[in-house]
This record gives C-alpha cells, sequence and structure tokens, in this order.
C-alpha cells in the first residue's frame, strides 16, 4: 500500500506530525511518506521528540547508541534529546549496506556500513526542519542552526516541533552537507555516555526472554542427544503428571519433541519426565578425540587447497636449507558461544492471520523468510519484532534461523490461536551444536643465521563454517572458505617464502562463527609463531614483528597499535616477578595490539595481572563504547582459552551447564587499559578484533615466564594453572 | 498451594507448586521480568533477589522457602539507599553491555556494600565471584562498586 504524504501524517495519528526521513535504496533522499521504498532512519514527532531507527540489533556492542549519535550529531541534538527503536524487518530498507538485500548484525559492521548513511539522515532532516523554519520566518536558512534541538538565528528562535509538519511537506535534500569533523561534538567525544545504561541497571529493560503475552504457550524441545538423531518414539505419560504441562508432539523434522507448558518451569519439568526413544542409525557418533586425530592427519598430508597460491615446495626448500626451523602444531578445540541469555523468541498470532515474531533478531531477514515459508504466510504478513538481545558472539545468527524455525515449527503444529515461546535452556544451549569449530595448525618457520625468516609453510584444518551454507557464495571462493584462513595468507605481515594452505575435515557437529570467527584461532597461531621466531632470532618481540611491518597502510597502522601498546604496557619493564607477552592483529578492518602482563607460574598458578590493549578502528565514534567492546572481547578470548571446551562421546555432547564450561569469573582478569589511536580513516568494527590478540598474547606471556608453550586449548588441560 | 510472601514491600500471596524455583514465580506468575534466567543450577547469578536483605539465587530456592519472607528484587532497588548509589555508579560507568546479567551483579554489589561499604578488591572479587558476565563487564563492575562505595560515603 501506497499512502500519500498527507494520509501518512494523518495516519501518524492523533494530530501528530511525524517526519520520517530517509534514503531511497538508489540512494536519494526522501521525506514525509510511509511508501514502501522509503527508507526511515529519522522520526520527529510534532512534540519535538527525535528517535533513531536503528536497523541493528542491541547485544550489547552499542548501535543503539552509535547509530544515535551520529543523528544527534548532525541535527544539533544533545544525546538526551535523542530517543532510538529498533527497525522493523524490511530487507529492501533497512540492509546491511555491506551484506546486499539482507537485514543483519555481523562482521563487527554496524557502524562501518551505517556511518555514512545515518549521517546523511540526520544532515537531511536538519536541513529541512531549517528549511521550514526560514520559510516561515521569511529568513535566509544559512542563517539558522539547531542547538540542542532549538532552531536559532537571524534573530529568530522556535523548538524543532514547531517546523515538523511544514518539513514533512518538503523535498528531501539530495545532498545535505554533513557537519565536518572539526565542528564535532558528539562523535569521538569520550563523555558520550550509552543510551541503555539505565533501563539495564533497574530491571526495566525487555528482553525476547521477558516477553508474556496473554494465553502464551512455552514450548521447550527435547532434541536428540547426537547431530543426525531421529525421533523413534515417545512416551509423555509422566509429563501428563506435571501440573501445567498441555502436550508433547514430535517436530515435523523428526529432531525433537515439542513439549508445550503453561509456564516454563512446568515445560522444563514436562520435559524431564518424557522418556524419548531416538533412532540413532544416522546420528554422527564420533569423538572429540576422532575429530582431534582426523585434523592432526590432515595437517600432515598435502592441503587440498593452496590458499596462498603460492608453491609449497619452492617454500620447504627454503626452510629445510635455513640456519634454524621451527616447527608447532596447534589445536584449538569446540568452543560453544553461551550467551547470557538463553535462545528462545515468541511467534504471536495476529488479528489478520499473519504473525509477529518477537526476537533478539540478529539478522531478522532469516527468520523473515523462515517463517513465511513454514507458516506459509507472504513476507508482509510476518513481522519481526526486534528486542534487546542478551548477548550473542554470532550465536543469534544461523544460516539456517534454526531456533526461529523450531519455534516456526512449534507454533505450526498448535491451532495457531495461541502464541508460543520457544526456550531453551542453559544446558540446551550447551549441548545443541553450532559451535566454534575444532581446528589444527601445523606451522614450520625457517630463519637465516641473522634470525629473519626465509619461508613460513602454514598448513591448516577444520570443518568449514559457510560450506554449505546460503553464505557459501559469499565466503567461498575456490573452494576455500575464508572464513578458514583470515588472518592467515592476508596477514599485513611482510613475511618471504609464505605457504597457507587448507584441508577441510567431515562435518562433526553443527559449526557457526563464533566472536571473531576465523581469528579466533589464526591469530593465535599466527602470533605465537611470530613470538617463536623472535626469540629464536634473538630478537625483542616488539621490534622483531615492527621488522616485518612496512611497506603498507595495513603495516603502518598495525605497527602503530604495536607500538602504543608496548608504550602504555611499560613493554620490557616490567615490574620483578611479572612477565609480559605481546601480539598483534588485524580483523573486520581493525587493529588491536594486546600485551599481556602476568604473575605466577604454570605449575602454581598464572595471576593475569593486566591486559594492555591499543586499537585502531578508524574514526572512534563512541570512544566509551570502543573501551568496552575492547575489554570485552579480551575477556571473552582469554576466558575460554583458560579452561573451556566442549569435547562430544559418541557424538554427544559431554557438558551441561556452566560449572563445567566455567565462565571468566571478575577475578580472572585484574585490570585491563584500552588504548584508542587518532584515525580520520573510515570507522571500523569493534565487536570482534578485541579477541584475536587476547590469547596468544597471554600465551606469549606464559612463554616468558615459564619457557612453556601452549599449543593446545583449553590452556588449564596442557598444565596450566590459573590462580 | 499458595503461598504468601512480601514481595519489593507488598503482600502477595502466589499460587505455585511446591518445589517451584522462586525465579520462575518471580517471572511468570508475578510478571517482574528484572530477574533474570540464565543457567538455573546457581552458578551464573543472573536470577539473584534479596531475601529477608541477603541475595541468593532465586533459581534454587524454593517457593515454599520464602513464605512469610521479604522478597527484594531488581525492580525495587531504586528505593533503597545502597541500590539506589549502586545504580548511579553503574550509570556513571556505563558498566552495561548486553545487560542481562545486571541486575544480579547489583543484587550481589547491593549485598555487598550493606554487608562492607569499603569493600577492597579482594572483597570485591571474593564476593561477586558467582555472578558471570559473558560480555566481561568485570573491569567496570569492580570500578563502580569502588564508587559505589564513595557515594555511599559522602
Amino acid at each position: 500500500m501506497t499512502l500519500s504524504r498527507r494520509n501518512f501524517l494523518a495516519a501518524s495519528g492523533a494530530g501528530a506530525a511525524v517526519l520520517v526521513l530517509g534514503i531511497r535504496p538508489n540512494g536519494a533522499l526522501a521525506a514525509g511518506n510511509a511508501d514502501a521504498a522509503l527508507n526511515p532512519f529519522v522520526k520527529v514527532t510534532s512534540g519535538g521528540q527525535v528517535t533513531a531507527v536503528v536497523k541493528h540489533f542491541e547485544k550489547g556492542q552499542g548501535p543503539a547508541t552509535g547509530l544515535s549519535t551520529l543523528i544527534a550529531e548532525e541535527m544539533g541534538l544533545r544525546m538526551d534529546q535523542i530517543a532510538y527503536e529498533f527497525a522493523p524487518s524490511n530487507p529492501e530498507v533497512y540492509n546491511n549496506l555491506f551484506f546486499g538485500p539482507f537485514q543483519g548484525t555481523g562482521g563487527s559492521t554496524a557502524m562501518a556500513n551505517s556511518f555514512m548513511q545515518y549521517r546523511q539522515a540526520g544532515a537531511a532532516a536538519r536541513e529541512m526542519l531549517i528549511k521550514a523554519a526560514a520559510d516561515a520566518w521569511g529568513v535566509d536558512a544559512n542563517d539558522l542552526k539547531i542547538v540542542e534541538g532549538v532552531i536559532t538565528g537571524a534573530g529568530q528562535s522556535g523548538p524543532i516541533g514547531d517546523f515538523v509538519a511544514a518539513a514533512a511537506e518538503l523535498d528531501a535534500p539530495s545532498e545535505p552537507a554533513l557537519t565536518p569533523p572539526s565542528e564535532w561534538r558528539l562523535i569521538g567525544n569520550p563523555d558520550v555516555r550509552r543510551l541503555d545504561s539505565k533501563i539495564k541497571t533497574n530491571g526495566q529493560a525487555m528482553f525476547a526472554m521477558d516477553v508474556h503475552l496473554p494465553n502464551q504457550m512455552i514450548a521447550v524441545v527435547a532434541r536428540a542427544p547426537q547431530m543426525g538423531g531421529k525421533v523413534a518414539s515417545f512416551d509423555d505419560s509422566g509429563s501428563a503428571e506435571v501440573k501445567g504441562f498441555i502436550r508433547a508432539a514430535t517436530l515435523p523434522t523428526q529432531t525433537g519433541v515439542v513439549v508445550y507448558a503453561e509456564n516454563t518451569w512446568a515445560a522444563f519439568q514436562a520435559r524431564d519426565a518424557l522418556s524419548v526413544e531416538w533412532d540413532v542409525s544416522e546420528a554422527e557418533t564420533r569423538s572429540s578425540d576422532e575429530i582431534k586425530a582426523e585434523i592432526m592427519a590432515a595437517l600432515d598430508a598435502p592441503p587440498t587447497y593452496n590458499v596462498s597460491k603460492s608453491d609449497q615446495a619452492a617454500t620447504r626448500a627454503l626452510i629445510d636449507g635455513a640456519e634454524t626451523v621451527l616447527e608447532k602444531t596447534f589445536y584449538f578445540p569446540l568452543l560453544a558461544h553461551a550467551p547470557m541469555e538463553p535462545l528462545n523468541c515468541t511467534v504471536e498470532p495476529n488479528e489478520d492471520g499473519g504473525v509477529t515474531l518477537h526476537d533478539g533478531a540478529q539478522m531478522p531477514t532469516g527468520p523473515h523468510m523462515a517463517l513465511s515459508q513454514i507458516l506459509e504466510l507472504p513476507m508482509e504478513k510476518v513481522r519481526v519484532n526486534t528486542m534487546l538481545a542478551g548477548g550473542s558472539f554470532g550465536r543469534r545468527a544461523t544460516p539456517e534461523a534454526d531456533y526461529q524455525v523450531e519455534a516456526g515449527l512449534a507454533f505450526a503444529m498448535t491451532d495457531r490461536t495461541r502464541p508460543v515461546k520457544l526456550v531453551w535452556s542453559r544446558e540446551d544451549d550447551l549441548r545443541s551444536g553450532y559451535f566454534r569449530p575444532a581446528f589444527g595448525h601445523k606451522i614450520r618457520v625457517g630463519l637465516d643465521a641473522d634470525g629473519k625468516i626465509v619461508g613460513w609453510d602454514h598448513q591448516i584444518a577444520g570443518q568449514s563454517i559457510m560450506k554449505g551454507t546460503a553464505f557459501e557464495s559469499f565466503a567461498v571462493q575456490d573452494g576455500v572458505d575464508s572464513s578458514s584462513t583470515e588472518g592467515t595468507n592476508d596477514t599485513d605481515y611482510q613475511i618471504p617464502g609464505m605457504f597457507v594452505g587448507l584441508t577441510d575435515t567431515p562435518k562433526a557437529t553443527s559449526v557457526l562463527w563464533w566472536r571473531s570467527v576465523g581469528h579466533t584461532h589464526t591469530a593465535y597461531a599466527m602470533e605465537v609463531m611470530m613470538d617463536m621466531a623472535a626469540k629464536a632470532a634473538g630478537a625483542d618481540p616488539v621490534e622483531y614483528r615492527l621488522g616485518y611491518l612496512t611497506g603498507s597502510e595495513g603495516a603502518d597502522r598495525k605497527a602503530a597499535v604495536l607500538r602504543l601498546a608496548a608504550e602504555k604496557a611499560g613493554w620490557g619493564s616490567a615490574p620483578s616477578g611479572r612477565y609480559q607477552g605481546v601480539a598483534v592483529h588485524k580483523s573486520f578492518g581493525s587493529f588491536v595490539a594486546e600485551v599481556a602482563e602476568i604473575s605466577g607460574n604454570p605449575e602454581d598458578g598464572i595471576v593475569i595481572e593486566k591486559i594492555t590493549c591499543a586499537v585502531d578502528c578508524g574514526i572512534p565514534v563512541n570512544p566509551d563504547v570502543i573501551k568496552a567492546q575492547m575489554e570485552g572481547g579480551i575477556g571473552y578470548g582469554i576466558g575460554h582459552v583458560m579452561r573451556d571446551q566442549i569435547t562430544l562421546a559418541g557424538g554427544e555432547v559431554e557438558q551441561y551447564n556452566f560449572p563445567d564450561y566455567e565462565p571468566l569469573r571478575i577475578s580472572d582478569i585484574r585490570a585491563i587499559d584500552v588504548h584508542i589511536v587518532k584515525s580520520e580513516a573510515a570507522p571500523t568494527g569493534v565487536g570482534e578484533p578485541g579477541t584475536p590478540p587476547s590469547a596468544p598474547a597471554l600465551a606469549n606471556a606464559i612463554e616468558a615466564a615459564s619457557g612453556v608453550i601452549v599449543g593446545s586449548h583449553p590452556m588449564s588441560e596442557e598444565g596450566v594453572q590459573f590462580a | 498451594m499458595a503461598i504468601s510472601l512480601k514481595l519489593n514491600g507488598e503482600t502477595t500471596t502466589v499460587e505455585a507448586e511446591p518445589g517451584t524455583p522462586l525465579l520462575w514465580v518471580i517471572r511468570d506468575e508475578l510478571k517482574l521480568t528484572g530477574t533474570k534466567f540464565g543457567c538455573g543450577v546457581a552458578s551464573c547469578g543472573a536470577c539473584t533477589v534479596h531475601v529477608d536483605g541477603e541475595p541468593v539465587r532465586s533459581c534454587q530456592t524454593y517457593v515454599e522457602d520464602v513464605e512469610g519472607t521479604e522478597v527484594t528484587t531488581i525492580e525495587a532497588m531504586e528505593g533503597t539507599k545502597v541500590g539506589a548509589a549502586v545504580q548511579q555508579a553503574w550509570v556513571e560507568m556505563d558498566v552495561v553491555q548486553c545487560g542481562y546479567c545486571q541486575s544480579g551483579q547489583i543484587m550481589s554489589a547491593v549485598g555487598l556494600l550493606t554487608e562492607n561499604p569499603k569493600p577492597s578488591v579482594e572483597d570485591i572479587h571474593d564476593y561477586m565471584y558467582g555472578n558471570a558476565c559473558r560480555c566481561a563487564t568485570y573491569q567496570r563492575i569492580r570500578t563502580a562498586i569502588q564508587r559505589a562505595s564513595e557515594i555511599l560515603e559522602a
């Protein structure tokens, strides 16, 4: 339906004029009506309330604050004068500009893809409001500006709300003038605070888990314990004893039994009382030891893919002829994401025959399409209400929209009159797949008599994340899943004689991107190996790395963060009994260096005293959010390598809950100190890049303290104790 | 069974099966959703509430065991001296990221500061150890507890 501009204003209710403004898919600015082609990012009511329409979900990484900052900057508002709301699902309008016609958050792109788009939307709104005021006052628009929500100049003054109705009648400017960096008040201002702090400290914040609709049912699923397991039969006579139990039914996929109940506790109790016979004839039965053995065997065989498109035999000849040869094998286990809010979502029937999905939706387009198919509804009859998400680390985005599909099927199997809220327990979360895949790396490096690298032979093996998914065409080229190798062959180090090979290992469980994706393992292998080379060369690890960081903009930026982290950490002058390790890595366009400082030793227990971090993420839009993301990314990386892994026995996950997948605790890292490089480059990501250097910096500090080079994770399984 | 308790200062009667965790009574029956479900086995602290002023994990507290007690949840913290100071410090420091664990963090921090108004870093580590934050906001939790202590002292 296309509404005329005037109809839209009328339809927006109670005589309140609302300016809705955005950019058409073709890039032209448009304003005023609710035509489906409009791409609205800014709403202004006649009361002057400005709302940023945020197209990215908020899992704590800060886009609600960040995208609002861009609009407030351009519109001359204070941060307390702007509100935010999450955009509806519309892949034509609210798409991630890096993803094509697909709405979603990932790859640390929220700010990077939105930076110009949201500034332009804010600037256009400012120009239109000012033009409306200039027309009303009969003055030159060039003499007016908006200061804290008030249009002022030429001897006149009035709140923006007074000009909303007139502004909505104007054509949007095709090229609004952006506020120059020299006049920025909010972008780059370390005093800008998060917009969601208050509601997240007083219990008011609404996560999808907090949805409670009248007459809703809770659905929990008893899932096959192994991938490929199917329901043979079930007996719910025990469940029937539970007060509040409604019924149980096998999913059409045969992968589990849905238990419906009147409330969450009854649903859990009824599921515990359910007895299911599983058909395991086609189920995965390998153990994690077998998966590891397959990976290790692949590292010793010729690789399937020549990632670096170079000559491995030539690299090997260089290494074999070198003065010193270093060799190290690395193994990285399966890991779960374990966001604090267990997965959940609610499918609500609407009066028009459609449904609303209430979800902490990381990629709304996926569940939108999936529900449309499952429920045989046209896309416009499926709405997605994106709510705050209690963490994700990648888990809330799967190519298959796994948990939303489960909810859709659970709803489809009812008479579709009652809302169905699907809830996962923590055990479901840790035991149901979508893990960071296990990976192995084997690296041989040759050094000449001066300690310089002459050849670097790098083999990688593990299960591809992208192959077989809808994302394969984006991520896989010539058979190589770039998410398996990113951070190796594309390094900014100028490494001579480098070969990178990849072998995919067979599917053993479902796998998924996990905060920083391939960099979770590649950064560790690269940076521990670099440290081994530096130490074998008798060189300072910082200076040694700097020797390979020349000749490109990327190398210069990587060198700059390395120098800054070293300087701020007091590199080389640790107090007695303290040991330092360093790592630097680029991911998602951002450069991060970290220095870990520890005390103790692996036998008696290591204390992580301090992590010093330097980050270059281009223009730092919200410096304090960037610091928080570095702090969090460091904690996430270190927390897992200390003591966590998912293991399989007979195809079944051995861990159950946090006691055997122990989260990072408050005392595990004593201090984190983050420094941001001043930059005028386009903004890049911050959600993930803090994670990759954290574990290798710690490993290199452990080596400095003890000589132990930890090759496999978790470290606790390799004889490293933490105090 | 009908269970009578005082919730955030008001006497309430709830109908619940014996053995039901207090968490689910608070969330599903009383519709106070600030108290969170994180693990169900008392190892993350997201469900922390106060029973007669003491922090407890509501996921491992049977509803029948709080009969006649005073239960306080995050929603009532603004009205208490220590709670308001902790919330102020949390906002000043922008502690939160996803925010899902923060109700529990704050309920524990209030418990700590009520018991020990000037905690050392080691005191903070000991007391807050059971409150997990997957976003790893610990650096700021530590600082914010120290800041709340200053606010209370002023």
